[in-house]
Order: C-alpha cells, then sequence, then structure tokens
C-alpha cells in the first residue's frame, strides 16, 4: 500500500472530524474562523505594504477594492456573478479534498462541462426549455464528474498522483474544447470568434427571483450546503472524511475507499461541470473561449481559504468575487495594472496556508491548556 | 531545393524545435530535480518561470547586457524559492499547495511588473549557428542553437555528478531520502530543502529568461505554456536523474514543435489536439509506468507525489 498515506496535510486537517469533547467544539469552529480570517487579515496588509512600496496609496487601494466590489448594488451583482462559478469550481478542490485529494483540475471540468451542455442544448432545441435547461445541466455535471473522476481513477487502480494528473488533463481538456469549437462544432455564422451554435435565447436560464444574477449562483448555494450536509452529517460522508484522515485505517474498518474516492471526484467534476453549464447557459448562450477564464484555479484558491469546508466557500467566493470586481476599477482610477488583484491573491494564498501551522498551537483555542 | 523539404521539413522542423524549445524544459526540469531530490516537490516553478522571463527581460532591457538578465531571472527565481522553502518549513504546510501558492503569485507580480515591457525591445541572446555548413536556410535555422543550451547541458552533468560525489549531493540525498538519517547525521532538513530549493528555483528562474530573451524573445502575458508545469511530470519521467532530464527535455522540445511543424505542410485539421501531445505524452508515460502496489523506481523515499 504505498498510497496508503496521503501527506496532504491541509486536506487532512480539514477533514478530520471536529474533536468528540463538548467544550472543544466552539473553541475548534472559532479557531477555524479566526485564523483564516487572519491570515486574511495579514494579507491585506502586506498587500498594503506593496502597494505602498511601489508609491499609491494603500488605502485608496482598499476603498476601491470595497466601492468596486461590495457598495452599491451594482457592484454586487457583478461580485455575484463572478462568484457563481467559483463557488462551483472551489467544490471541484473540497469535495476530492474531503478524501485526501489535491485536485486542481476544475478548468477541465468546467470548459467541458460547457461544450457538452452546449452540444445537448442545441440538441434538444425545440423541447420545452425546462427540458432543454435539464438535459444540459445532466450534460455538462456528468461530462465534468467523468473528467474528474478519471483522476480519482488513476490514482486509486494505476498510483498516478491526482494533482499532476488533474493538471494535465485540464490541458488536454481545453485542447479538446478549441477542436470542437473551432471545428466540427464550430457554429459557422461566427466568424470573428469561434463559437459553438447558440442555444438559443428561449433556452437560456434566467434570474434568481428578486436578484440581477443568474440561477449559476444558485446551483452553487445549493450544491454547497447539500454537500456540507452529505460531508458532515451522512455515514458516506463520515466514511469519506475517514478515508481522508487515514487510507489505512479505512481499509482496516473495511470501508470502499476506492468507491468513496470515486465518488468524490465525481462529485467535485460534477460540480465544476455545472458551472460550466451555467455560464453557457445563462451568460454566453453558447461556448466559445470566453469560459477558459481561470475560474477553475480561482477556485482553487477559493477551497484552500475555505478550508475545503463546502458552507465556507460561499463567503469565500463572494469576496473573491468583490475582488476580482473592483480590478476594473483599480485600473481606471490609479492606472493600476489588471494584475494587482492577482497579486493580492497570491499573498492572500501564501498567509492562509502559512496559517495552517498555528492551528492547535494558539492557546486561546485550546481547552485543557487555561489551567 | 528551394527549401520546401516535404515531410523531411517535418522532421527538421521537429528536431529544430527540439533543440529549440526544449531549454526551458531542460533548465525547470533540472531545478525541480534537484528540488525533489531534497524531498519536496516545487509545484510553483510556473510562477517562477514567468516571473523569471519577466524579470530577465526588464533587466536585459534596462541595462542592454541580455547576460545581466539571465543572472537576474535567476536571481528572482531563488528569491521565490527561498518563500517556497519558508512556508513550507512551518509544520503541516503541504508543499503542493504552497506551489499552487506561488505559481499565482508568481505569474501575479510578472504581470504586474510587466505591463511596462510588452512593447519594447530589449537585446536578445545570441545564437550559436551549428547550421552554417548547410546551404539550405531550413537547416540552418534548425541547427540554430542558443547559448543558454550547452549551459544547460553542463548543467545536467554537473549536477549528475555532484548529486553522486559530493558531499553536498549525498546530503540533499540524504534529506530526500531519509530525513531521519540525515537529522541523526545533525543536518538540518529544512536548511538542506531550503538551499535545493532555492538552487532549483534559480534554475527554473534561467529557463524563464530563455523564453523572454531568446525565444519566443519578447515579453507578453501568454509566454508561458505551462513548461513550468510540466517540469514535475518530466521529472517523474526522467526517474530524478538528471542525465535523463536532458532526453526529457528534447522529447518533449520535440513534442510541442510537432503542431506548428504539421500545419507547416498543410496538416491543420487537430492542430489543437497537436498542441496537446506533451500533455497527453506525459500523462500515458505516468499512467504507464507509476503502479499502486510500489513507489517509483529511483524516487526521493520523502517526497509527498510519489507515497
Amino acid at each position: 500500500m504505498t498510497i496508503a498515506t496521503p501527506v496532504t496535510v491541509s486536506a487532512a486537517a480539514a477533514a478530520a472530524p471536529t474533536p468528540p469533547d463538548a467544550g472543544g467544539s466552539w473553541r475548534a469552529t472559532s479557531e477555524a474562523i479566526a485564523l483564516p480570517l487572519a491570515a486574511l487579515a495579514l494579507a491585506l496588509l502586506l498587500f498594503g505594504v506593496f502597494i505602498a512600496a511601489i508609491g499609491k496609496d494603500p488605502f485608496e487601494v482598499f476603498r476601491l477594492i470595497y466601492k468596486g466590489g461590495f457598495s452599491t448594488a451594482f457592484a454586487w451583482q457583478n461580485t455575484l456573478q463572478r462568484a457563481a462559478p467559483l463557488v462551483l469550481t472551489a467544490l471541484c478542490v473540497a469535495l476530492p479534498a474531503q478524501a485526501g485529494l489535491i485536485v486542481i483540475g476544475g478548468e477541465g471540468a468546467l470548459v467541458l462541462g460547457a461544450l457538452a451542455a452546449a452540444f445537448v442544448g442545441q440538441l434538444l432545441d425545440g423541447l420545452s426549455p425546462l427540458v432543454v435547461q435539464m438535459g444540459m445541466a445532466l450534460a455538462g455535471s456528468v461530462t465534468g464528474g467523468l473528467w474528474i473522476t478519471g483522476c480519482g481513477a488513476l490514482r486509486q487502480f494505476r498510483g498516478v498522483n491526482e494533482t499532476i494528473s488533474s493538471l494535465l488533463l485540464t490541458y488536454i481538456a481545453i485542447a479538446l474544447f478549441n477542436h470542437f469549437v473551432e471545428g466540427p462544432l464550430r457554429d459557422p455564422a461566427s466568424l470573428n470568434k469561434p463559437s459553438t451554435l447558440p442555444i438559443g435565447e428561449h433556452n437560456m436560464v434566467g434570474a434568481l427571483p428578486g436578484l440581477d444574477v443568474h440561477w449559476g449562483l444558485g446551483y452553487g448555494i445549493v450544491f454547497c450546503i447539500l454537500a456540507f450536509v452529505v460531508v458532515r452529517a451522512t455515514t458516506h460522508g463520515f466514511a469519506l472524511r475517514v478515508v481522508g484522515g487515514n487510507v489505512r485505517a479505512a481499509r482496516l474498518v473495511g470501508l470502499p475507499v476506492n468507491r468513496l474516492v470515486l465518488a468524490a471526484c465525481f462529485l467535485g467534476g460534477a460540480a465544476a461541470g455545472l458551472a460550466g453549464m451555467a455560464e453557457v447557459a445563462a451568460v454566453h448562450g453558447t461556448a466559445n473561449a470566453s469560459l477558459i477564464a481561470g475560474y477553475g484555479y480561482a477556485g482553487i484558491l477559493v477551497a484552500f481559504i475555505a478550508r475545503h469546508n463546502p458552507l465556507a466557500i460561499v463567503p469565500v467566493a463572494i469576496l473573491l468575487g468583490g475582488i476580482n470586481a473592483s480590478g476594473g476599477m483599480l485600473q481606471r482610477r490609479m492606472e493600476l495594472p489588471d494584475a494587482t488583484v492577482l497579486v493580492l491573491q497570491g499573498i492572500a494564498f501564501m498567509t492562509i496556508l502559512a496559517s495552517e501551522a498555528w492551528y492547535g498551537r494558539l492557546r486561546i483555542f485550546q481547552a485543557g491548556e487555561r489551567a | 531545393m528551394d527549401g520546401s523539404l516535404g515531410w523531411w521539413g517535418v522532421a527538421l522542423a521537429v528536431l529544430g524545435g527540439a533543440l529549440r524549445v526544449s531549454t526551458p524544459f531542460l533548465f525547470v526540469s533540472l531545478g525541480e530535480c534537484l528540488t525533489e531530490k531534497s524531498g519536496r516537490i516545487n509545484l510553483g516553478l510556473e510562477g517562477v518561470l514567468v516571473m523569471g522571463a519577466m524579470g530577465g527581460y526588464a533587466v536585459s532591457l534596462h541595462t542592454g547586457s541580455p547576460w545581466l538578465g539571465v543572472l537576474a531571472a535567476g536571481l528572482l527565481g531563488l528569491l521565490l524559492g527561498v518563500l517556497h522553502a519558508l512556508v513550507c518549513n512551518l509544520p503541516r504546510v503541504n508543499d503542493i499547495a504552497v506551489g499552487i501558492g506561488l505559481m499565482l503569485f508568481g505569474t501575479g507580480l510578472a504581470f504586474f511588473f510587466g505591463k511596462p515591457y510588452v512593447q519594447p525591445q530589449a537585446p536578445l541572446l545570441p545564437a550559436i549557428p551549428l547550421g552554417a555548413w548547410s546551404d539550405l536556410p531550413p537547416v540552418q535555422s534548425a541547427l540554430q542553437i542558443n547559448v543558454l543550451l550547452p549551459l544547460g547541458l553542463m548543467l545536467a552533468v554537473v549536477m549528475h555528478w555532484a548529486l553522486r560525489n559530493t558531499r553536498w549531493g549525498l546530503v540533499v540525498r540524504m534529506a530526500g531520502d531519509g530525513a531521519d538519517a540525515a537529522r541523526a547525521m545533525g543536518y538540518s532538513v529544512p536548511r538542506v530543502r531550503l538551499a535545493a530549493t532555492a538552487a532549483g528555483s534559480f534554475f527554473a528562474g534561467v529557463g524563464g529568461a530563455f523564453l523572454s530573451l531568446y525565444y519566443p524573445g519578447s515579453w507578453n502575458e501568454g509566454l508561458s505554456s505551462g513548461q513550468g508545469l510540466m517540469a514535475v511530470a518530466l521529472v517523474i519521467f526522467a526517474r530524478w536523474r538528471p542525465l535523463a532530464c536532458v532526453w526529457a527535455a528534447l522529447l518533449f522540445g520535440g513534442a510541442a514543435a510537432l503542431g506548428p511543424a504539421l500545419q507547416s505542410v498543410g496538416v491543420t485539421s487537430g492542430y489543437y489536439l497537436f498542441n496537446a501531445a506533451p500533455y497527453a505524452l506525459t500523462l500515458a508515460i505516468m499512467v504507464a509506468t507509476c503502479s499502486t502496489r510500489r513507489t517509483l523506481a529511483g524516487a526521493p523515499g520523502e517526497l509527498s507525489v510519489t507515497r
């Protein structure tokens, strides 16, 4: 059993069941909230120092990030629109992480899910829009799910590291996507920007009731809540976390390790594929290169900041969506390059990862050490 | 023979492409090899590569010396490597995740500072015309070697020798194969890994300088096509042997040149699929060589990816 001891500490730590003693539970919860917040605050501080070092006013930058992401109804709409795919692609990292896998191929599952959804959408055109939409959602999520299941299967049956295989599969997925969009599935009418045949305005998924944000966000939030319930409150979820915590123990007690890992991979990939479907069915109306926008990679960041907790993914994705939404304003108002938000994300990622080292080491969060 | 060599042209273009495109693969894979020999994986070499490309180009532009650019690229890579190692040295921090973070951070920084350098043309590295004996222009252009390639080959030989025959090589391998043994001998494993990661990232930074200072020879945000990411796969393919990294790099360079070469003789359908050839090749090799029952032959024992 050479793959028996995953050293994926961050994933395992997040998946580890909370300590059973009653007093420790809320301490663990507050630790799980306070430490990422502290890491984010440190990231903002470092980013501020960075901005000051290049001669700009950091407070003005922070003000603009708030203004561009969270101040007005329009900003919120923009933010939530950008958060929608991130919620789902983050699940593509967080769900396999429960089983101790680090899958970073959400981008590939997203583009292939989008391609499948666009294909099925124009194939079913003519049926009632609801049927078309359900067909698209099914096609997108199954395609994405099978794609990531491939990574899980390669790991379980061939011992291929899932991080690397998912990354390679992403490049292959994007090549396949480009091949089909510019070749067999190309709409002859799309001259400047090769696209698939449009699914048709009447088949598009509308906005969430009361909000000007498309249903993709709704799918994401529902998926997150379901994932949270399954992972934290069912025996399957518990078994999955046992696999993530200690594969050897899981095998010893007779858990179907392979099946659990593959199921987690399938659900994660399905989430990313659904994100692709939502981008097609609610935003673009067709599959084209606009879909390759790095949502999959941003989802990795979201999942790690949320420490693979499905419920925490939603606020983190909204936060990141807001930061992304403010990029344009930073560019216009302060003449900062659009990569500014990338720098902030990079710093935040590093501080969040570094904060892993402080779990269980700070006195105030420990139950027994007060005396 | 007026330059149209037909299918021979494809073979020649693949060879030329292998010689031209393989240099960044060679540097990143040697860097990754050294890091992994010390028992840690650096998935962030992509960020290092892009940062090196940007920094090397900027310094070459400002100083007028491409060689200073190469040095600066290496040093920037070294700094990012130190960052990776320092974060990884904290307890319970996962090196793969830190690598992803470094990828994001490095490319973000490079794009941030690289904006003013998209337009101006910096002095580039010189080429060595190995094909001067032929009067066929395609042969000449295929055999035009950049100056960094011989340096990379030398580096591979030196690394091969040093890992086997020097005290430092032994210490690095010991940290990678049995951290407890290294600790028992009185070496600080985190410090050894810090040094190995920093040096490895230096090489990757130099590989980045090749991209901006030789081929394609300019700086833009789409410069790297994932060479840094593929370093990890290359090293597995080369079974952690520096000399084998040379062959792996040449093979990947050739695979990367296949798509454009076929396009030049009129095979245009499936262009994107040929572009995916290096990735499919890597995956196929990993599927063929990995196993759940044993660790890969030659893999450092402490490495998280292969356990």
